[in-house]
């Protein structure tokens, strides 16, 4: 979550400025402190605080500080002016028209995502996990269904806030592969802690055979134990979740067709091993409490079943 | 009294408080005593110094549950509070620290040093001064009743909608907030009407408008910074109370409602709000460091006018809080560059305090390193605002504890420090009695450490991408050693605190006696006795300069002297001098109200008032309606005896 460092044209001029504006804070904080210290030792006095004498005699006096201070200040402080804003206009938008472009939902506590593609069969719904091609910048379109959230990988670029009633658009580009950590910024309630999300910027090829696993509908299976496990998750989990090529057609919770392929569950909770998974849909409000997901009062063969069908989501 | 007096010309005396004069002044002021006499009080001193305590009060109760919050935070994954507990304790302390101690502690300095700075008898407007503290109080515990419930505000002090709307906060919390901060504003607005008529009427003869101490400036300018800003705030509130329980759609998205309404209305009363609990601080850090310097203050004119330009410039940077929001860039650049330029009126504050500093020969007291403290605590505030103001660096600090370390900075650099200054530097004029010196120099510096260490790792937590307002966080991400480190520096900065408050106790009791001015300072107040007596001023003093109890040692000219012994007695009842709004000259005998049940029953009435709004009890409603009426009519009644004199 750090951005001491970013990776992206969408971060790095932000970066330079943080950077820039910092040090003439620390360098003006620095001065002052050593001018203060000066001045409280240059004439200090140990006589008692009711001795008449006054330092001066008269009222006036000392103005030089003042004037030279403010109009030190002023020159510094129009330079960074000009700087804010040459960098503002360059993070605003994208050095090229981005090829790709993201419908990110947000709702609490979980983010949902919708890759559009001017050719509807490209066009797919995932969670919580983000895949972007290197290099290339990809436009973000921000809705929420419910209170205010705000989108935020920090090792990217700046955050914008996602407000119910408005679409707000920001854009992001990674220079490097790698997994770069999110995490909503505004308070939206009990679990804003918990509302994490992953970008993982994949090269093109990678981004590319990502997105076609992404676009298959999961099989039918075979197998009578994953069948039976569908038939749990038909009854228990099928109201809120999608999983797409089943009856499973929920749009409450994450769309879990491809459940397996993603490194975390319950929107960056803990990483996707079998164990967490269990015991998130044993017991998500132990782990999430106010999570919108209820604990289920599902029992052991038929908790070893749904995770038989999950297994199969990859 | 047969005939109602309309003209008198005042009489001319010299007297002191050993005067025989001074005997019938103190009758004429002194209440009834017992608890009556307290409940009816309208003393300015009185009222001041329940101000500062009650203030201090709910210092502690926001500094437990900011103990509370540290101890969940020190450790990733702690458990010792749930979300929802959380979230309740963060709102609750930025609420109490913000509304009910930030600015009810500036009022009790102002209330109690207003007419001895100005060389008055009392707040132009005493028992409005009353209903102030009484409804301020109120207004306080109203606040909390929903606490012991576990039903208390929990949408942090700005509030957002929709999350504060009833479909996604059913219960009474929101509500507790909405009402809460209603009357809270009625309180903040009459007391801010007092100051305002106060300085532009009670001002001694011969103090001009640019005679007046800079707290004078600093209290003057919160106070009509609140009377603009104070309305947005209370509609809000009371639009987001309508929306909830009423079925408006204000704020509510799926009829068309606006989220981004609320923020706009928010952030327009609270930055203000921000300079309104800053300004009269940085006041008192200008009249205190001056007498630990021995010398005046360095560009008086400049900082009065910073002072001003300050809070004219604050009302045009709201959108600063919002620049992750999606408003146009050519928008947030505007209020980026008013942030901005906010530096230059800071910076001729500082520069005015160095180099009062370094033409002066400092002496080394408690409320001398408090104020020295503030200057390094206002500048490191100052230059993460500055950071904050430029908005693409805020879109990565904004929503971290790179803000929350900022915002600490100003609120305990720039209000605590001074205020604990200005308690050591004025302590013995309030109770007669000196602080202990040596235990205040541990105390300073167990409160500057301890802060420091507590609050400066915010800033880098934040840049390590630590948002705020989490109640937990993964251990992975590597913020645990910084938090503990946190955690323990705000439990030194406690300590210190608590250190400070041993002293007010031990003091209160076996403190040096002080006399009248045991720092040899300048101003008015420190020209009356320690504590003064109920009417203040044995004779309404005449002012020559800024510093007239300094006349003779800065080289003025002889024959254009301030006058303290000798001046205007009035001493026909409550009366004190009323002059001219620029220039202070002697215009009218100002008759001052006798003690009165009429503000505090009318403060009562309105807190009903507001629990049956809470209730939906109409009854309860109405009645304290007839009751409001009722006090307001007794108040108003017009009395011949309270008109004013010409002379």
């Amino acid at each position: 979550m750090s951005y001491w460092h970013t990776y992206g044209p969408a971060g790095d001029p932000i970066t330079k400025l943080g950077w820039g504006l910092g040090i003439v804070s620390i360098v003006v904080t620095v001065v002052i402190a050593v001018m203060l210290l000066g001045g409280l030792f240059r004439r200090r006095t140990k006589r008692a605080p009711d001795d008449a004498q006054l330092a001066v005699s008269r009222e006036g006096g000392g103005m030089g500080w003042i004037y030279v201070g403010v109009g030190v200040s002023t020159v510094i402080l129009i330079i960074c002016m000009g700087w804010t804003l040459v960098t503002s206009a360059s993070v605003s938008h994208p050095p090229s028209t981005p090829a790709l472009t993201v419908q990110v939902t947000a709702s609490q506590w979980w983010w949902s995502l919708r890759y559009t593609s001017d050719d509807m069969s490209r066009t797919f719904i995932t969670a919580n996990e983000i895949h972007i091609p290197v290099g290339q910048p990809v436009r973000f379109e921000l809705a929420s269904v419910d209170v205010i959230h705000s989108f935020w990988v920090p090792q990217l670029g700046g955050k914008m806030d996602v407000i119910p009633g408005q679409t707000n658009v920001t854009w992001l580009q990674a220079d490097k592969p790698g997994v770069y950590r999110g995490q909503c910024a505004v308070f939206c309630g009990a679990e804003h802690a918990l509302m994490a999300l992953e970008v993982i910027a994949d090269t093109p090829r990678d981004f590319r055979a990502w997105q076609d696993d992404q676009l298959r509908e999961t099989p039918i299976s075979s197998s009578a134990t994953v069948r039976a496990g569908q038939k749990v998750f038909q009854a228990h989990c099928a109201a809120c979740h999608t999983i797409r090529g089943s009856d499973a057609a929920g749009i409450v919770g994450p769309d879990l067709t491809h459940l397996m392929s993603r490194r975390t569950l319950a929107a960056g909770l803990f990483p996707n091993t079998q164990g967490n998974l269990a015991g998130w849909i044993a017991a998500p409000q132990g782990l999430k409490p106010g999570a919108q997901m209820p604990d289920h009062l599902v029992s052991g063969t038929d908790l070893t079943a749904v995770l038989g069908y999950l297994n199969t989501l990859q | 009294m047969s005939e109602v007096e309309t003209f008198r010309a005042p009489i001319i005396a010299r007297a002191s408080d050993r005067s025989p004069s001074s005997q019938i002044l103190k009758s004429n002021w002194e209440g009834a005593g017992g608890v009556a006499g307290w409940l009816s009080s309208v003393d300015h001193k009185e009222i001041g110094k329940r101000y500062l305590v009650t203030a201090f009060l709910f210092l502690i109760i926001g500094g437990l549950e900011a103990a509370v919050m540290r101890a969940q935070l020190a450790q990733p994954n702690e458990h010792l509070l749930t979300p929802e507990q959380y979230n309740q304790l963060f709102t609750m302390h930025g609420v109490t620290m913000i509304f009910l101690y930030a600015l009810p502690v500036l009022s009790g300095f102002s209330n109690y040093l207003w007419p001895l700075l100005l060389g008055s008898r009392d707040m132009a407007f005493p028992r409005l001064n009353a209903l102030s503290y009484w409804v301020f109080l109120f207004a306080g515990i109203f606040l909390y009743v929903s606490f012991p419930l576990g039903k208390a505000p929990d949408d942090g002090w700005f509030n957002y909608v929709p999350y504060a709307s009833r479909a996604y906060n059913p219960g009474p919390n929101i509500d507790v907030y909405a009402l809460g901060m209603v009357l809270l504003g009625i309180s903040t607005t009459v007391g801010s009407i007092n100051f305002i008529v106060t300085l532009l009427r009670m001002r001694a003869p011969g103090m001009s408008i640019n005679r007046v101490p800079i707290l004078i400036w600093g209290t003057l300018t919160a106070s009509v910074g609140n009377l603009f800003a104070v309305p947005a705030v209370s509609l809000a509130f009371f639009m987001l109370w309508m929306d909830r329980q009423f079925g408006t759609h204000f704020f509510d998205v799926s009829a068309g409602g606006q989220p981004l309404l609320w923020q706009h209305l928010f952030w327009m009363f609270g930055h203000p709000w921000v300079y309104a609990i800053v300004l009269p601080a940085m006041g008192i850090v200008s009249d205190g460091l001056p007498t630990f310097c021995r010398r005046p203050l360095v560009g008086y004119t400049p900082v009065a006018l910073a002072t001003v330009a300050t809070m004219a410039l604050g009302f045009g940077v709201w959108v600063h809080h919002m620049f992750a929001t999606g408003l146009p860039v050519i928008a947030m650049s505007y209020f980026s560059a008013a942030s901005m330029i906010i530096v230059i009126p800071s910076s001729v504050a500082v520069f005015s305090w160095v180099a009062t500093i370094w033409t002066g020969r400092p002496v080394f007291t408690s409320a001398f390193l408090f104020f020295v403290g503030f200057v390094i605590l206002f500048v490191i505030g100052g230059v993460s605002g500055f950071m904050t103001a430029a908005v693409p660096v805020d879109l990565q600090l904004t929503h971290t504890y790179f803000v929350v370390a900022h915002l600490h900075y100003v609120i305990i650099g720039i209000n605590v420090f001074p205020v604990v200054g200005g308690i050591f530097y004025w302590f013995p004029k309030i109770t007669g009695r000196l602080m202990n010196e040596a235990l205040g120099k541990w105390s300073f510096w167990v409160m500057f450490i301890g802060f420091n260490v507590g609050f400066f790792p915010m800033h880098i937590l934040g840049i390590a991408g630590m948002p705020r307002r989490i109640y937990t966080y993964p251990e992975y991400l590597g913020w645990g050693p910084l938090n503990l480190i946190v955690t323990l520096g705000s439990y030194l900065f406690a300590i210190g605190v608590l250190l400070f408050f041993l002293n007010v106790f031990v003091s209160l009791k076996r403190g040096k006696r002080a006399g009248d001015n045991p720092w040899d300072a300048a101003s008015l107040e420190w020209s009356t006795s320690s504590p003064p007596p109920v009417y203040n001023f044995a004779v309404i003093p005449t002012v020559a300069s800024r510093y007239p109890l300094w006349e003779g040692r800065l080289n003025q000219s002889d024959d254009d002297r301030s006058s303290m012994q000798e001046g205007f007695l009035l001493d026909k009842g409550r009366e004190t001098m009323g002059t001219t709004s620029l220039d202070a000259e002697p215009d009218v005998i100002l008759k001052m109200p006798p003690d009165a049940y009429s503000p505090l029953v009318l403060a009562l009435a309105l807190a009903v008032l507001f629990i049956g709004a809470l209730l939906h009890s109409w009854w309860l409603l109405g009645a304290s309606l007839v009751v409001i009426l009722l006090a307001s009519t007794s108040w108003l009644w017009p009395q011949r005896s309270l008109s004013q004199i010409e002379t």
